[in-house]
């Protein structure tokens, strides 16, 4: 039925493109003439770049050009939305094993690689740092030696690089006096835990193609947020941003690794110096090389008083930033926004580094720092339960906030009922749940983790959409649809809104060049705030059909009604929209637009714009014999307000907390001196379909306390942010022993299983 | 360089050219045919993403030469909707909302359909089992899982009621056993 079209589970708009093969991702664009390029990259961590001998590669078979940071002149060659200290090809040194240094143009990608490899870079070695302590040494040789343009203006002052230091960005923040409430606290709880160094493995690589059409550039890629792209290029190339187009149609799983700018100005600036269009593609062991996750040292020390309710909380953050600042400043200020977790913290320290060191870039990866703070985080929670011989939903339960308490000072009250989302982790647990493991001589654990993290970005969002003369709509939004559904959430709101059947809406996405402008589709935002954009543009669309069919009446606008749907003159007659449309224009012709933004006002004048909850709960069994952890049980909860489309929401949560099972089990990207060492889907072993929980609960929680469209806010991120830390609690209860890092591979957990008791402990 | 004559069927159309013999199947599919639909990863055959069909038989199209589909039929996700119907694969995978960024999908669909072809009722287990070997970061797998127990499910009816799925499975069933 037309206008009942939200809170049920809508087929995916782009359904039919994506299992016939049509569906176009970056990886699939050609245009006539198009050129394929190849990078080469640095062989060093840490050198100065004494020459590039590329004859030999230049008069190869199929060669059309090759170009170094040397061929760059006239341009800022330089990009990152921060601080632009990333350059496009490799200037003057290299920074990391890996690093682009050249690009070879060729008709084929064949004749590319054949001829990158046979270029000659000449380094000159410096001292590398490959970790944050060699990186925060005293006397370590710097990564970056000069300052650097900054960038994103959101950002601004709060960037704080430590000049003179090999510190990308550092945070001092809390509240309170910390010291003087551990000193009076009954129990202070310490846990260490490092959180691994992470790969998003969106299976489509990084690929971007580019041309020049009459002095403008165009990049179709797979860009998460296209106009974040189109800033760093039109620096980059000193143009208008109304002179460039990014373009992302479809992408290829993101979870945060295609925020920002990535392989666009490797194609852009090979497309302008080959003279014809040119595409990049990756792959795998290039994309890691491009972006990784931060690994996280966090310490947590905790104040508890007799009852197990928190006095304070002291925390020490440091990141592996690698190479470059990319997103890396922001994830240390969302780690650090989000080190309270969801509890009522009355003193809170945070100290905080992310550190440039000479390996791959890293950036944001879903949760954004949540997931490194919340696993020492929980852990701590469950170790204080312990300690102080509490049951571990009891001390969440004493000190989760409570529905529209402030959770940090000057910030959005919390918007979600956290004791409610708690309890429904319990009993599915319990009801469901087994104390005995599934296999005879297996060990058996079960924990919960909970996480409430600052979501949304920042509120800037625009939308359009054209009601057509037929009564059929166009919404445009510059978000993009790289597996969340936000195109058919925006559908849904569209047909709600215009009373439309969804069939009759078609949402366009993702170009800079024709869509409106969106600031990120990232941090779980597009259903709250593009949702509420296209909200507004489809009132927009209402009221200047009422202002027309008024004017076509000859009567006030105060006497006619517009409903989704329909339009109601002053006799109570009804006109269709497409009536409306056709009566104004006349020649059965023309169109309404209607316009929506979101800004950093009304409804989303305090930040967050909403606060997204983790709160899952895992049992798994240890086999003690070989180390292996299996996941029986697997509960998730995603706090949305309202669920525009049901299955797009248990879809977010169920893969966010497998993501997240991946880097609690089995994800690590490892360094042996300054090389990756597993760089590939094989030595990096992500979750397979004989990994997942033998049970699974995929619960939704609807009590209309959203920002959003209808009381909604997002899903995305939230089942991955705690996952890690019910993991490694489970895993504690499993094997008696609390482990300090993730991945809890089989050799981790059998060495906890293992390890000798330390003296005087018979336990 | 050095090339071989190719001959055979994708997707039931003849193919009769010279083909570079460094050229991966998933290079000829996509770059030489304009068959897109076919994606590629991680270029080491563990993740299933360019899985194919040669004979009934999946393979990795990432690694599998070009030239060694000489005399040789092909599917690829291309292949599957017949006059404008999705397979009933297809269908299910829209159904149970088993996919998300899409870019697996190809790939599962393909392995799906072998399964099917082989196990017309296969296990939640089996099917777990048969494809392992396809990666997908987005699902978390249980919707695929769901859409491959309804495909079967749906196969089984047409099959008994002679419609058109039945053909579908039919000829699934015989290209398996061609390979």
């Amino acid at each position: 039925m037309p206008g009942d079209v939200t809170g049920r589970a809508l087929p995916r708009v782009d359904g039919r493109d994506k299992v016939t093969g049509r569906a176009r991702f970056a990886v699939d664009v050609a245009f006539p003439g198009m050129l394929h390029a190849a990078v080469v990259r640095s062989m060093a961590a840490h050198a100065r770049i004494v020459g590039v001998d590329a004859a030999a590669a230049a008069a190869g078979p199929g060669v059309v050009a090759v170009v170094t940071a040397g061929d760059l002149g006239g341009l800022f060659p330089r990009f990152g939305h921060i601080v632009a200290d990333h350059p496009v090809l490799a200037t003057g040194k290299v920074r990391y094993h890996g690093e682009p240094v050249a690009l070879v143009v060729a008709g084929t990608k064949a004749e590319a690689e054949d001829a990158a490899a046979t270029v000659e870079v000449a380094y000159e070695d410096l001292p590398a740092v490959l970790t944050p302590p060699e990186a925060l040494a005293r006397g370590a040789p710097l990564l970056h030696d000069e300052e650097s343009e900054r960038g994103d203006e959101t950002f601004g002052e709060a960037h704080s690089p430590r000049s003179g230091t090999n510190v990308a960005h550092g945070v001092d923040s809390g509240w309170g006096d910390v010291d003087a409430a551990l000193r009076g606290a009954a129990a202070v709880v310490e846990t260490e835990a490092h959180f691994p160094m992470l790969y998003a493995y969106a299976m489509e690589p990084y690929a971007a193609t580019a041309r020049w059409v009459g002095g403008a550039l165009e990049v179709h890629t797979g860009a998460q947020h296209p106009f974040m792209v189109r800033d760093d290029l039109a620096r980059i190339f000193r143009l208008p941003a109304s002179r460039v187009r990014v373009v992302s149609e479809y992408i290829g799983g993101g979870y945060g690794s295609k925020s920002y700018t990535k392989v666009e100005p490797l194609a852009a600036v090979a497309a302008l110096l080959a003279g014809g269009p040119v595409k990049v593609v990756l792959d795998v062991e290039g994309s890691i090389l491009t972006t990784r996750a931060d690994p996280a040292r966090v310490r947590v020390r905790t104040g508890f008083a007799d009852d197990g309710g928190i006095l304070a909380r002291d925390v020490d953050i440091e990141m592996d930033g690698g190479a470059y600042a990319d997103n890396g400043p922001l994830v240390l200020a969302k780690a650090a926004a989000r080190c309270q977790g969801p509890y009522r913290v009355p003193a809170l320290r945070v100290r905080g580094r992310t550190v440039y060191t000479n390996t791959a870039p890293s950036s944001s990866y879903r949760g954004f720092g949540a997931p490194q703070v919340t696993l020492a985080g929980e852990l701590n929670m469950d170790m204080a339960a312990e300690r102080l011989g509490i049951d571990p939903a009891e001390i969440r339960r004493l000190n989760l906030v409570k529905p529209g308490e402030e959770l940090l000072p000057g910030k959005r009250p919390i918007d979600a009922d956290l004791h409610a989302d708690l309890e429904m982790v319990v009993q599915a647990l319990e009801s469901r749940g087994e104390s005995r493991p599934a296999r005879q001589g297996a060990l058996r654990g079960t924990a919960f983790a909970c996480s409430a993290s600052d979501a949304g970005a920042y509120p800037v969002s625009t939308a359009s959409v054209r009601v057509l003369a037929d009564g059929s709509a166009v919404v445009s939004s510059g978000s993009t649809e790289m597996g969340q559904g936000s195109r058919t959430v925006l559908t849904q709101i569209a047909a709600q809104e215009l009373g439309m059947e969804p069939a009759d809406v078609r949402v366009v996405q993702g170009d800079t060049g024709t869509t409106p402008y969106e600031r990120t589709t990232g941090a779980s935002r597009t259903t709250t705030l593009t949702g509420t954009a296209v909200l507004r543009a489809c009132a927009d669309a209402r009221d200047k059909l009422a202002a027309m069919l008024a004017e076509s009446l000859g009567c006030s606008p105060a006497e006619v009604t517009v409903e989704p749907g329909r339009a109601v003159g002053p006799d109570g007659r009804v006109y269709a929209y497409a009536d409306v449309v056709r009566r104004f224009f006349g020649a059965g012709a023309g169109e309404v637009v209607g316009l929506g933004i979101v800004r950093k006002e009304g409804q989303f004048a305090v930040l967050p714009p909403f606060w997204e909850i983790g709160m899952v709960g895992v049992s798994l069994d240890v086999d003690p014999d070989t180390g292996v952890a299996t996941v029986d049980h697997l509960v998730t909860v995603g706090d949305v307000g309202f669920a525009i489309n049901p299955a797009a929401v248990e879809g977010q949560d169920l893969g966010a907390a497998t993501q997240g099972l991946g880097g609690a089990l089995y994800e690590e990207l490892l360094y042996d001196g300054p090389q990756l060492v597993n760089a590939n889907v094989v030595d990096y072993r992500v979750p397979r379909m004989a990994d997942m929980p033998r049970r699974i609960d995929t619960l939704i929680a609807q009590r209309g306390d959203g920002v959003g469209p209808y009381g909604a806010k997002g899903a995305g991120e939230g089942a991955l942010n705690p996952i890690g830390a019910a993991v490694a609690a489970a895993v504690a209860r499993a094997t008696g022993r609390w482990p300090d890092r993730l991945p809890l591979t089989p050799e981790r957990i059998w060495r906890l299983v293992h390890q000798p008791d330390k003296e005087g402990d018979d336990g | 360089m050095h090339a071989s004559r190719v001959r055979g069927t994708v997707n039931g159309v003849a193919v009769d050219r010279d083909v570079p013999n460094r050229l991966t199947l998933a290079e000829f599919l996509r770059d030489e045919l304009g068959l897109t639909g076919t994606k590629v990863s991680c270029e080491l055959e563990v993740c299933g993403v360019c899985t194919v069909l040669v004979d009934g038989r999946p393979v990795s199209a990432c690694t599998f030469l070009a030239v060694d589909i000489d005399g040789a039929d092909v599917l690829t996700v291309e292949g599957l909707e017949r006059d404008g119907e999705l397979h009933p694969v297809q269908e299910a995978f829209i159904d149970e909302f088993a996919f998300q960024c899409g870019y697996c999908t190809p790939g599962f669909l393909m392995m799906s359909v072998a399964l099917l072809a082989r196990n017309p009722a296969p296990s939640a287990d089996e099917i777990k089992e048969y494809l392992d070997g396809n990666i997908c970061r987005c699902t978390g797998y249980r919707p695929i899982v769901q859409a491959v127990l309804t495909a079967a499910e749906r196969l089984r009816a047409g099959a008994a009621s002679g419609t058109e799925e039945a053909r579908d499975a039919r000829e699934a069933r015989e290209a398996s056993d061609a390979g």
